[in-house]
């Protein structure tokens, strides 16, 4: 793929003229600036104690209060700032977990062959037809819902897809002639993985690295709604289980409603389309597409009167 | 491979899958905190003749399994004594007389909690999917055919901000929405309290009930699926049996009916069968927002509960469907695709 | 005016068509320039050239099934007289297959793997004939079957089960489905054994006098064309280098690629051998130099070649080539 696509940079130039894929970057970068500023950029500090009464609560948006308040008085905008912080340690962290195991699985099984793949294969067809959130439910109810649970359990669950597609791929890889070669002269698997096949997986494992991030903070914010979120920590699925469950629909509360489920999709939206952006970067096809053709066929067309080869110039 | 091997196997997979999510069940509860039979003989909410039924059938005073006694707290047992007589093969042939327990919540048996609702999961995936996967691929092959034009756009568009929704927020704004405008039952099956006059009432009621959860459900799949669609056709129309059906003078729609549809369903029946697992995931977070009475809601209110037998018994439930589903989409697969289980001749 | 065009109207008149690969932002690729011929009833014409020259772009031209970045920028394509380029898509959708058919380069793929070969070939008549009578359809798709030596009961068997020569010639079979006038072979024999090229290509020859067929046949084999074939197109990078009787290409060639051709086939009976013997690429069709188009790797290449490129030039009447040495032999040393 590497030679193929002009190496790195090559993908990168084509990325950077993909609108779809561009559009996805300057999403996720501006998610990530806002994390890192929320203390800079939150008109109040989420963790001061402060003497809340009822007229506070699910107060409307207004000068104090640009995104109204919550059910316990605070103001939404600053949770708000400080969930994409939760969403997305949770994102990159969990991801993290999951692309290793995932990449590590599916190199070994694509590169070693035989039983061994037979085996993580088998095991990787189970984990796949489980289905993740009731059993990600049923592992962080029976134990402490905490953040680092959380991220585990996700990490943990979420490496099937990776670890088929980097098989796949490792498969088409170790063919290609500069590996056959390699281990002709007598490399060792642990140095041709290293040196030939890891880096032209890489960057598939990129592409599907940002897919799984967005499933996991997908995955995250479901956790918290369903009530199984860190108590400690407000993340955005876990203002929506705050909103929901302590009467925000009933007292017609939008703003406590909208903005969490604004941030996760932003999130989410970004990677998918940074993602999809990466991905043509990566296979520029061209459209060969034979239905198309009809839209644009005899364009241009002028018929000269004289059917006969031309006889210029015969001496 | 023959073709009866090649679907025997398949079945053999299916039940290899079963027991294994199984055996992950039984250990997972006896490994991580809150084993649900043992916390169950303690729970305040139970009668002490239930209590006593329970230790009974779980028996829970063998050990989990030979050479263990518990597993948490870890505790070795007996290596030698009959496997029969062990906590995992006392569950396993509770399971298979249908036995999953007693709901520390209604104290009725989980098994007859669960098939009622099992079916409810199954009205409510069953309507949103059939609409989410019919429209979805209306609108797949719509932008496959018009690739790279502003259809094609716009559908795709949507289909990406539609798979970027979290479910159960699309839920909770469609509830806001629905029931503060249109009227619309904020929740449950049915109205509570209402005497219905004959079964047609009855019906329009659970229709009433039925159209914001199901919309939910084909809004977030109808992307997905549009996008499964749109690629899988936009690959077959670039295949040269597609120029042979052209240079045959045959026209689009013929085109596309005859001879790409079938073609690009294939990877569509993968991917659906890869996806029942987020059809699960659905479910759960759809019923919780619409408290809906299925499997799903039941996992939510079960945690909420920390009751443990009606957690896991939803989830073995929930498990062995989507395995179930899955197998018959792989015999479906084989059945569309000539090719699967078949000698081939060259 | 040449001498065929005065006495017989031919079946298929080409004119000057040219066609380019349109690739935003980049200029167009210029893959037909000026491709003149002509096809008579019963005529095999046999249509040469490397890799990428533009045979499958021509007779996709002519069946007006470029893919989307493919525009017919000039020239005419007749008929029977009629003009194929000015007529509506539902027209010319139903004159394919039933006036002119087409086997594909690389049967392999052209059938459609999840459906029988035997409804494949049904579907064209009963689009083109109107027969909806299942046991109709059945019986011809047999004799059809039959023809190319397929045993008629393997109808119901799905292109996966054939093996690749009974893939061809199932392929022949449906291009003879509606009894057409012209079929177009482009490249039939590529990807198959040298065994089974022989047996397609005797199959090909049998049906030609048999059914009095008119083909086109598409190939980079000059030992093909010599076998099958009356007269002969040899192309180079998009354009016309010389188009002959087959006898007089290999006889007396006039254009230094056609020598070059023959020259890495020294033996026309014994095909197989790709073309490499000639040094040097064909030219990159985005990328034109202005002159003659195999300039670069012309032996006999002089000061004119680079200014201008040549046009076609009558030899005789039936005889010409795209080269400057044909009206001036001497070339540079003239
Ligand atoms: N869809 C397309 N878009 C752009 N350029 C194309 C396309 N199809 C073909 N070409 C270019 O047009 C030129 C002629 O291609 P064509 O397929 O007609 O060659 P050919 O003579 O049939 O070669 P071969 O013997 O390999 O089949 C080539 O340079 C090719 O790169
Ligand atoms: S025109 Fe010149 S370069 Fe072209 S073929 Fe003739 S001699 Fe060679
Ligand atoms: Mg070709």
């Amino acid at each position: 793929m590497e030679q193929a696509t002009g190496g790195y940079r090559g993908v990168w130039r084509r990325l950077r003229r993909n609108p779809i894929g561009m559009i996805g970057l300057t999403m996720l970068v501006t998610a990530i600036v806002v994390a890192l500023l929320a203390p800079w950029l939150s008109p109040y500090d989420p963790n001061a104690v402060s003497r809340v009464t009822i007229m506070d609560v699910y107060q409307p948006p207004s000068p104090e209060h640009w995104l109204g308040a919550d059910d316990a008085g605070r103001d939404v905008l600053t949770n708000f700032l400080y969930g994409a912080r939760v969403s997305l340690t949770v994102g990159f962290f969990a991801s993290f977990i999951a692309v290793a195991i995932g990449g590590l699985l599916g190199l070994t099984a694509g590169f070693l062959g035989g039983r061994t793949e037979g085996v993580l294969m088998r095991f990787t067809d189970i984990m796949l037809v489980i289905p993740d959130l009731p059993l990600a439910v049923v592992i962080v109810a029976l134990t402490k819902p905490s953040l680092t649970n959380i991220i585990l359990v996700i990490g943990l669950l979420g490496w099937t897809s990776t670890a088929r597609l980097v098989r796949a791929q490792t498969l088409s890889v170790k063919q290609r002639k500069f590996v056959l070669r390699a281990r002709a002269i007598g490399a060792g698997n642990r140095y041709i993985m290293r040196r030939h096949i890891f880096p032209l997986v890489l960057p598939l494992l990129v592409v599907n690295t940002v897919l799984v991030i967005s499933l996991a903070i997908l995955n995250e914010s479901t956790l918290s709604f369903l009530g199984l979120g860190d108590p400690a920590t407000l993340s955005w699925g876990q203002m929506l289980n705050y909103a929901f469950t302590r009467g925000a629909m009933s007292a017609g509360a939008w703003w406590a409603l909208i903005p969490p489920g604004f941030g996760i999709v932003w999130v989410v939206l970004a990677c998918t389309l940074l993602g999809q952006g990466l991905e043509q970067a990566l296979n520029p096809r061209l459209l060969t597409h034979h239905l198309a053709a009809d839209r644009t066929l005899t364009a241009l067309r002028r018929l000269p009167p004289d059917p006969a080869p031309s006889s210029e110039g015969i001496t | 491979m023959h073709r009866s091997t090649y679907l025997v196997s398949k079945l053999a997979w299916a039940a290899f899958t079963i027991l294994f999510v199984i055996v992950l069940n039984f250990f997972l509860f006896r490994i991580l905190p809150g084993d649900p039979a043992r916390a169950g003989v303690r729970d305040p909410r139970l009668t002490a003749e239930a209590q006593t039924a329970i230790r009974e059938r779980f028996g829970l005073d063998k050990p989990v399994i030979n050479c263990f006694a518990s597993l948490n707290p870890l505790e070795p047992g007996d290596c030698a004594v009959n496997p029969l007589d062990t906590q995992f093969f006392i569950y396993a042939g509770n399971l298979l007389r249908g036995e999953f327990g007693i709901s520390y919540h209604t104290n009725r048996p989980v098994v007859e909690v669960l098939g009622e609702r099992l079916w409810n999961t199954l009205l409510l995936i069953g309507a949103g999917q059939i609409l989410a996967i019919v429209l979805g691929m209306a609108l797949g092959i719509l932008a496959a055919w018009k690739a790279h034009t502003p259809v094609d756009y716009g559908a795709l568009g949507f289909s990406l901000l539609a798979w970027s929704l979290p479910t159960f927020w699309l839920g909770i704004i469609l509830l806001f929405w629905g029931s503060a405008y249109l009227g619309l039952p904020v929740g449950g099956k049915y109205t509570p309290g209402i005497d219905y006059a004959n079964s047609w009432e009855q019906f329009a009621d659970l229709a009433r009930h039925l159209i914001l959860p199901s919309l939910t459900y084909t809004i977030v799949f109808l992307g997905e699926y549009m996008l499964i669609m749109r690629s899988s056709l936009v690959d077959v129309l670039a295949e040269d049996y597609i120029l042979t059906a052209k240079a045959k003078g045959l026209n689009h729609f013929q085109i596309l009916k005859d001879h790409a549809l079938k073609n690009a369903m294939l990877p569509m029946v993968t991917i659906i069968a890869l996806n029942l697992g987020f059809t699960v995931a659905g479910a759960v977070q759809i019923e919780s927002v619409f408290s809906w009475p299925g499997l799903g809601g039941a996992i939510y209110e079960a945690v909420n509960r920390r009751d443990y037998p009606m957690l896991q018994g939803a989830f073995l439930l929930l498990a062995v469907s989507v395995i179930i589903a899955n197998l018959i989409a792989e015999l479906l697969y084989s059945y569309l695709d000539p090719r699967v289980g078949r000698v081939n001749q060259s | 005016m040449s001498h065929e065009v005065k006495n017989r109207s031919p079946l298929l008149a080409v004119n000057h068509l040219s066609v380019d690969y349109v690739d935003p932002p980049h200029p167009p690729a210029a893959a037909l320039r000026e491709i003149t011929f002509t096809l008579q009833r019963g005529e095999a014409l046999g249509i040469v050239g490397e890799s990428g020259c533009g045979k499958s772009t021509l007779m996709l031209a002519l069946m007006r099934l470029l893919p989307a970045a493919g525009r017919i920028v000039a020239g005419s394509v007749r008929l029977d007289g009629v003009e194929l380029l000015d007529l509506d898509e539902q027209t010319m959708a139903a004159l394919r297959w039933k006036r002119i058919a087409m086997i594909f380069q690389g049967a392999m793929n052209a059938l459609n793997p999840v459906r029988t070969v035997g409804e494949q070939i049904a579907e064209a008549i009963r689009l083109h004939e109107g027969v909806g009578d299942r046991r109709v359809l059945a019986r011809r798709v047999g004799e059809l079957l039959d023809l190319v030596g397929i045993a008629a009961n393997r109808r119901d068997q799905y292109p996966f089960q054939y093996s690749g020569g009974m893939r061809q010639r199932a392929m022949i079979a449906m291009a003879l489905a509606c009894s057409p006038d012209i079929v177009i072979a482009d490249e039939p024999t590529t990807a198959l054994d040298v065994m089974i090229q022989a047996q397609i290509l005797q199959l090909l020859a049998d049906l030609r006098r048999q059914l009095q067929l008119s083909i086109l046949l598409v190939t980079h084999d000059l030992g093909i064309v010599a076998e099958l074939c009356d007269r002969v197109l040899v192309m180079y990078g998009g354009v016309m280098a010389e188009y002959a009787d087959a006898d007089t290409i290999y006889n007396s060639p006039a254009h230094p690629y056609t020598q070059a051709l023959l020259r890495a086939f020294p033996d026309p009976t014994r095909p197989a051998q790709k073309l490499a013997a000639i040094p040097g690429a064909p030219p990159r069709l985005n990328d034109l130099p202005p002159g003659c188009r195999f300039a670069p790797r012309c032996p006999y290449v002089f000061a004119r070649c680079h200014m201008a490129a040549p046009p076609v030039y009558a030899i005789t009447p039936t005889h010409s080539a795209g080269c400057f040495l044909v009206a001036n032999p001497q070339g540079g040393a003239a």
